[in-house]
């Protein structure tokens, strides 16, 4: 299956891939910590396992940013 | 090594001092290897010692840099009173580890820039090299 991950084309090769293996698979430690779009809709992150991936999906993943000088 | 053009350099300690007192933050993102622009986002927080962005607008950003022949390299965010270092705060939300923190501080008269590999709590002070933008001479 071919998705498109962070303007990047990906094949993978699971049938029904889900989100959150698509995530891993990209190197996220800890989902908690990423912001996530799929085809342009945010994705709750309780929902990224159960969020199952189709041909031509388009995902795109960012960290959540933020800091103080405290 | 982080290696800037030097308008972009001097574009984000204006914006530092155009938010002042609230903390200015925004992305930097380079072509061939070079931070060739910045994107300034909004400090959800809008407060003097802490600062957020808006999911959205990283969003929106990142997609605008692509289109721009662009890749994100660097956040950037300002210390208005105190020291260009990373604060307990800072590190500890400095998740992505792909990515180089730059802080300006205007705590001093002279601005001060520094940027700052953070990885998993471990902060690594990294080189800042200033390009000229029509020749790409580099300079420390």
């Amino acid at each position: 299956m071919e998705i498109t991950v962070n303007g990047v084309a990906q094949s993978i090769a699971a049938a029904e891939p889900d989100l959150l293996s698509v995530l891993k698979s990209n190197k996220i430690e800890d989902p908690q910590m990423v912001a996530v779009q799929l085809n342009g809709q945010f994705v709750e992150s309780s929902q990224y396992a159960a969020t199952i991936l189709s041909e031509g999906d388009v995902v795109e993943f960012l960290y959540f940013m933020g800091g103080g000088s405290r | 090594m982080l290696k800037i053009e030097e308008s972009v350099l001097n574009a984000i300690i204006d914006h530092a001092r155009e938010d002042t007192p609230v903390e200015a933050c925004g992305y930097l993102a380079a072509g061939d290897g070079i931070v060739r622009r910045h994107y300034r986002l909004a400090n959800l927080d809008r407060a003097g010692d802490h600062f957020s962005m808006d999911p959205r607008e990283q969003f929106e950003t990142i997609r605008q840099m692509r289109e721009d022949g662009l890749g994100p390299v660097a956040v950037y965010h300002s210390h208005p009173e105190t020291p260009a270092r990373p604060s307990v705060e800072d590190i500890r939300l400095a998740h992505d580890p792909g990515m180089s923190y730059v802080i300006i501080s205007l705590a001093a008269r002279q601005p001060v820039v520094k940027s700052f590999r953070i990885v998993e709590t471990k902060v690594t002070p990294e080189e800042i090299f200033i390009v000229r933008s029509a020749d790409e001479e580099v300079k420390k």
